[in-house]
């Protein structure tokens, strides 16, 4: 039970885009991005970089013979800038050169002039100017307005919640070679092989069967290559046209991090209000995304925010009004989970808000409005499973929380420097593409003569183990061993179409796919069987542990059984196709039923904050997580322990710095910090065996839910700050802000802010937040 | 100028110029397990061994290859992952990856497969937290660890219960025998012995010590200048006692500095300190003299060895000069070296009985993470509640690497109390003035100043020195 390629990454022998032996004369390439956030440009001057030795061309959007052109679902991102410039590292021009170094010589020896124009960084102040990417949308249930007066108390608050870096550590790259006939082969390291496809073929004018992409492997993706892989593909695709030499393009990891989108930071309002039983009455809330300058993914990441604002609540009477605010950052993108977190850190804020003023362990308010089944979700939905309340109590009884809650509340009165905290997050996270024309997948098999087994689908191998559970998937279809079958390259001339492998949902279409491939011959072999073995029919016939079975006695081997179909002229090769039945979605009504299953589950984090210091530990987190049936243990745990500790660096020590000038100041890992080996919490991690009918053999999607665990330990440390604040000073009724992540900055400020200076002074860092008091009041 | 070394099973010479990163040299030479994930050394993709010859054997050290010169290489082995992997099984290492789940996407693996390498060559103490230790440069993206840890217990649990490896005198040969390692590798000491050590070169544009601040900085730049490896110039290594006082050449890396008994007598926390400092692999090479020499307020090695109370040895054509540490800091970035010389050793008194040294240092991350302020402290004490003398220093609140003169003068002679602290923080106030960066905003690192400051009095006087009362006012 391993992950398939783990034997040849451990040796060093897996290759990557660049790691294949580069084919002759080929060129590099590198980009000259804008200097500024916001500007119209004056003029361009290259004469410096083309005098460089070695420095072949630079190429501009003039230089485009097709459309320049690369936003796929609204078109408003030129892939070379024409007039107007729009964030800083906005690629104005692609410099080849005979060498990477020369070519990035070459792009910082290029020149600009500009007339600059006010940037603007922040999502309400895009929201207050009426800049939007699409009209704003708003999902409801009940009637909230007059479902306030039912309330017992009723808080309001703001959030601020900062993006989050992809820190795939494969930066973009891409390799263009050129063919024969006018055909261009792109090797990217893209998530979406069909989008390159399609874009590269749009910028060089050419029809999308002249253009073939090939993608092997990612040295990781989390939906920052989803979309944004796109454009690097079609540049290094538009110089090697051009200039008839292959062309690579990487992207160094600086200019990677100040050219790439990443996870939207949001800004939200909130009003929560429950009843004398904490059941939560009526919810309204506005988002404010942080789009960047251009649409790329936002407006899909939006939905996904309005579709997960309640979390795993039933909430009778909800608003939720969101807004892709337009900003003068880079286009931001699509981020495992896809807008889901940041709606669902708004929703544990104000559960906290709530906790916080009647001072009860927020778990009161949590568990008590746990969805039920059959229980309405604000977009039609229902809740079709009983697993929220299940898999809540799953943890109260395997993790101790009872006895856990008296140690944290014994330490913390034994201790006055150090605090713990405790809190829980539980999870509902809809699965499928909400844009429900993506939930279509193919898979072709090939049966070579000697038995062994080819796959192609749609599925791009970026860690998540994708390739080893379609083996798992035809292991188990055909009955023959995993080493009898190979999982190919992604390539668009074998897999026509393809939607990007994104929405946790790749194992799911890909190995339904795969599956009825693999059913069609199989079917056409026990045809053929039974009509040359003694007392077979099609229906006692079993393919099992390499050997076909006739009414449960041992009949051929699978290699005598392929070599006689194909001597008797039968197809050993298959086409699957799948379509996900069932989920539609009405975006008029804002009703309908988008997913084609949820997945649940609950998480619990402990954290040590040492209030000297303002430093923290996440200790431990327990998980009880609602997995379907499994398809291989190792890739499963790999899913949910690498979701969780980006979801916890998210939360604590991933800031993306942004300054007024919209210039990202954490643009290296020098200073953008994510998660090393020493701030890995103790996990416990049980995972839930369930059917799910939808899913392949039973599975259920594990990719991205696990993330949203991670917002746990910002609550976690909360706790433990509240504790040190009625230890200290108990008539400080001060809140702290609803602001993440929770960097140590921030924790001290809050913490000491008022001991330290005489009045309460904002926190005046860097970042694009400043410091928000929650107002409370009922 | 020719480099030669080993690299893997092959002898290399090679007249690239030296100031090329060994990252790109062994991609450029077909060696693609090593891989590039940041080029300033913050996440371990790149890591390397190198093998360097002491009394005759080859001590392995895990590195980052994307910050050391290959001039560095001369007359050393170099291994990689191919050169790491058996021809056809996988090695025990190998498999405890694969077995848990500890490779996803891969591209961080072959880092990780030589930095654990580096743990089993060479860890007298293999435990957990060593382990942790051993792997702190390596960032992984796709497992959160957790698996890589579980692969670690597995490999610890091997090299304890294994008596072969308990016993052996010399390690590489019996990992060799339990398939950890290739068999090519024993016989390297000697093909390595037989180089000729170069003589550093003169006329030099500019000096490499460990590369891990120049590569940072002015990487692209270097290959093409003319460079001075000063690893290459062995008086500028090493330690002697003269008076009770240390005296360590600033080629020493910050590794090799905790090593030394000495020290850590005068620091016993030393270990925990230096695991807030770098990753492994920068500690390895990062010098004490390229820390100082960088002028960085928030060199953490500098805070410590002005608390320590240093004096500083320069030299310029042949001609040595002695300047007090505190005096060596003129402005942002700015020092009293003169172009050419060379800072060659830092003095310092060892302290007695009566000397108490203390480290602090907060960052976003708490490992491998530069400071948003760091702060030294050593005490004299007259007795156990009185100080005699107190050196305090502070980085990152000011453009130099700060001695707090005032603060200090003020504490001498007084009773360790709650008020001496509350009085003395507030002068410790007068004498700093930090400005917003992106490591933090000007409010934060007054307030960390202050933290950092109470932090010193009650990680080193528990008993008489509490948080709760220096909060009180
Ligand atoms: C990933 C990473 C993490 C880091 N973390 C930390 C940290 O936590 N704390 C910290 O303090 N630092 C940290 N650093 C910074 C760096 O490691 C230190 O500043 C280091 O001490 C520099 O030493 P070096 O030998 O590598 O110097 P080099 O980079 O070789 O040289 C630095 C400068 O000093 C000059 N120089 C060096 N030695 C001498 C000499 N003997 N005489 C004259 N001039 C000389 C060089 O010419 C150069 O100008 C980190 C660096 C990296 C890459
Ligand atoms: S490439 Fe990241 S440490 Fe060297
Ligand atoms: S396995 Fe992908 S970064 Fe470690």
């Amino acid at each position: 039970m391993k992950h398939i390629d783990a034997p040849i990454h451990v040796r060093g022998e897996s290759l990557y885009v660049d790691d294949v032996p580069a084919p002759e004369g080929m060129l590099h390439a590198a980009i000259f991005g804008s200097p500024v956030a916001h500007a119209k440009i004056k003029s361009l001057d290259f004469s410096q970089a083309l005098a460089l030795e070695g420095c072949v061309k630079i190429f501009t959007h003039v230089d485009i013979s097709g459309e320049n052109q690369i936003g796929a679902i609204i078109e408003d991102e030129p892939a070379l800038a024409i007039d107007d410039l729009h964030f800083i590292g906005h690629p104005i021009a692609v410099v080849v050169a005979r060498s990477a170094d020369i070519a990035r010589q070459a792009a910082r020896l290029c020149q600009v002039e500009y007339e600059v124009l006010k940037p603007i960084v922040h999502a309400r102040e895009a929201h207050d100017k009426g800049l939007f990417i699409a009209p704003p949308r708003t999902f409801s249930i009940g009637d909230v307005e007059n479902a306030w007066s039912d309330c017992y108390l009723i808080v309001e608050g703001e959030c601020e919640i900062g993006g989050q870096e992809h820190l795939y550590l494969e930066t973009n790259r891409t390799r263009a070679i050129p063919q024969d006939g006018n055909k261009i082969v792109l090797f990217s390291s893209t998530q979406s092989p069909y989008a390159v496809q399609k874009t590269a073929a749009k910028i060089l004018g050419l029809p999308e069967h002249l253009v073939e992409v090939d993608v092997k492997r990612l040295g990781g993706g989390f939906g920052g290559k989803e979309d944004q892989a796109t454009l690097w593909a079609c540049l290094a695709a538009l110089a090697a046209h051009d200039l008839k030499r292959p062309v690579e393009l990487v992207l160094n990891r600086v200019d990677d991090m100040k050219m790439t989108g990443k996870r939207h930071p949001y800004s939200a309002d909130f009003k929560i209000g429950i009843d004398k039983d904490y059941k939560i009455i009526a919810y309204d809330c506005e988002m404010f995304q942080n789009s960047g300058s251009a649409a790329d993914l936002s407006t899909a990441v939006l939905e996904r925010s309005l579709f997960h604002a309640t979390n795993s609540y039933f909430i009778p009477n909800a608003k939720i009004y969101a807004a892709c605010c337009r900003t003068n950052l880079h286009p931001h993108t699509a981020f495992r989970g896809f807008g889901g977190p940041q709606a669902m850190f708004v929703i544990e804020s104000a559960i906290s808000a709530l906790a916080e003023k009647l001072d009860i362990d927020r778990s009161e308010i949590q568990h008590i409005n746990l969805l039920k089944k059959g229980d309405p979700l604000p977009y039609g939905q229902c809740a079709e499973e009983d697993q929220a309340g299940k898999l809540w109590d799953a943890a109260i009884e395997g993790f101790d929380y009872a006895g856990r809650l008296e140690k944290v509340n014994a330490f913390n009165k034994n201790n006055f420097d150090i605090k713990k905290g405790l809190a829980f997050m539980p999870i509902c996270f809809g699965i499928s593409f909400t844009k429900t024309f993506f939930n279509q997948a193919s898979a072709l098999v090939h049966i070579y003569t000697d038995g062994s087994v080819s796959i192609s689908t749609g599925g791009i191998e970026m860690g998540q183990g994708v390739s080893t559970n379609m083996m798992h998937f035809a292991s188990r279809e055909l009955g023959i061993s995993l080493d009898r079958i190979r999982v190919e390259s992604t390539n668009t001339t074998r897999i026509a179409n393809m939607s990007p492998s994104a929405a946790s949902a790749t194992s799911d279409l890909n190995g339904n796919a795969t599956i009825l491939a693999c059913t069609q011959i199989r079917e056409r072999l026990f045809s053929f069987a039974a009509s040359q073995l003694e007392g077979a029919t099609k229906d006692n016939l079993e393919l099992k542990d390499g050997y076909l079975f006739v009414a449960g006695t041992q009949s051929w081997s699978w290699e005598e059984l392929v070599i006689n179909a194909y001597l008797e002229r039968i197809g050993l090769s298959a086409h699957g196709f799948y379509a996900t039945p069932n989920v539609h979605f009405d975006t008029d009504e804002e009703k309908g039923r988008p997913f084609a299953y949820h997945v649940y589950g609950t998480a619990l984090t402990e954290v040590t904050v040492d209030c000297l210091r303002g430093r923290y530990d996440i200790d431990w987190v327990g998980i009880t997580h609602g997995l379907g049936r499994p398809i291989n243990p190792v890739v499963d745990l790999g899913q949910i322990e690498g979701g969780l500790a980006q979801g916890i660096g998210w939360m604590t020590m991933e800031e993306l710095a942004y300054n007024e000038d919209g210039k990202l100041t954490s643009h290296a890992l020098s200073t953008y910090k994510a998660p090393d080996v020493f701030s890995a919490p103790k996990y416990d991690i049980q995972m839930i065996v369930d059917d799910n009918p939808v899913g392949p053999h039973g599975s259920k999607a594990v990719g991205e839910p696990p993330l949203m665990y991670g917002i746990g330990a910002f609550f976690a440390i909360r706790d433990a700050m509240r504790a040190f604040q009625k230890d200290a000073d108990p008539e400080n009724k001060s809140e702290f802000a609803f602001d993440a992540p929770l960097t140590p900055e921030k924790v001290l400020m809050d913490l000491h802010n008022d001991t330290m200076f005489a009045q309460r002074t904002t926190r005046d860092g860097p970042g694009e937040t400043s410091l928000l008091f929650l107002n409370t009041k009922g | 100028m020719q480099t030669t070394f080993w690299l893997n099973n092959t002898l290399v010479s090679t007249d690239e110029s030296p100031g090329m990163l060994l990252l790109d040299f062994v991609r450029k030479n077909a060696l693609k397990g090593t891989k590039e994930g940041c080029k300033e050394g913050d996440c371990g993709a790149c890591t390397l061994l190198v093998g360097d010859l002491k009394d005759g054997k080859l001590h392995y050290d895990a590195i980052t290859s994307c910050l050391m010169p290959l001039g560095d290489a001369h007359a050393k082995h170099i291994l990689t992952v191919e050169g790491l992997s058996l021809k056809d099984n996988l090695s025990p290492v190998q498999s405890a990856m694969v077995k848990f789940g500890g490779s996803q996407c891969g591209y961080c693996t072959p880092g990780f497969i030589m930095a654990m390498s580096s743990f089993f060559m060479s860890e007298e103490e293999p435990s957990m937290d060593t382990f942790k230790r051993a792997i702190s440069g390596n960032l992984c993206r796709c497992t959160g660890y957790a698996s890589i840890l579980r692969a670690g217990e597995e490999i610890i649990a091997l090299l304890k219960e294994n008596d072969k490896l308990e016993q052996a005198i010399e390690r590489i040969p019996a990992l060799i025998d339990l398939e950890f390692l290739p068999p090519y590798l024993e016989n390297m000491a000697a093909k390595v012995a037989s180089i000729d050590a170069q003589p550093p070169t003169s006329n030099t544009d500019i000096f490499i010590a460990g590369g891990t601040d120049l590569y940072v900085q002015q990487g692209e730049k270097i290959p093409s200048l003319k460079v001075e490896i000063l690893n290459r110039i062995p008086e500028l290594k090493g330690f002697r006692i003269e008076d009770d006082n240390l005296i360590v050449g600033a080629l020493t890396d910050f590794e090799a500095f905790g090593r030394i008994s000495h020290v850590r007598k005068l620091i016993p926390n030393i270990d925990n300190f230096l695991q807030l400092i770098a990753s492994l692999p920068i500690r390895n090479r990062a010098t004490l003299g390229g820390n100082i020499v960088n002028a960085s307020p928030i060199g953490d090695m500098t805070q410590i060895l002005l608390a320590l109370n240093s004096t500083l040895t320069l030299t310029l054509d042949g001609q040595n000069r002695d300047l007090a540490m505190a005096d060596f800091f003129i402005d942002y970035k700015k020092t009293d070296l003169k172009k050419g010389e060379i800072l060659k050793e830092i003095r310092f008194w060892l302290g007695d009985d009566k000397t108490r040294v203390n480290f602090e240092k907060v960052s976003k991350r708490k490992e491998l993470d530069i400071a948003t302020v760091c702060s030294g402290a050593r005490f004299e004490l007259d007795d156990t509640h009185t100080i005699g003398k107190a050196y305090i220093s502070l980085g990152g609140v000011f453009a130099t690497p700060l001695l707090l003169t005032k603060t200090n003068a003020f504490l001498a002679g007084k009773t360790i109390c709650t008020q001496t602290i509350q009085e003395s923080a507030e002068i410790l106030q007068s004498e700093i003035s930090p400005i917003s960066d992106v490591r933090g905003s000007k409010n934060y690192k007054r307030l960390l100043a202050r933290q950092l400051y109470f932090a010193h009095f009650t990680s080193l006087f528990p008993d008489i020195i509490h948080f709760k009362e220096l909060l009180a006012s």
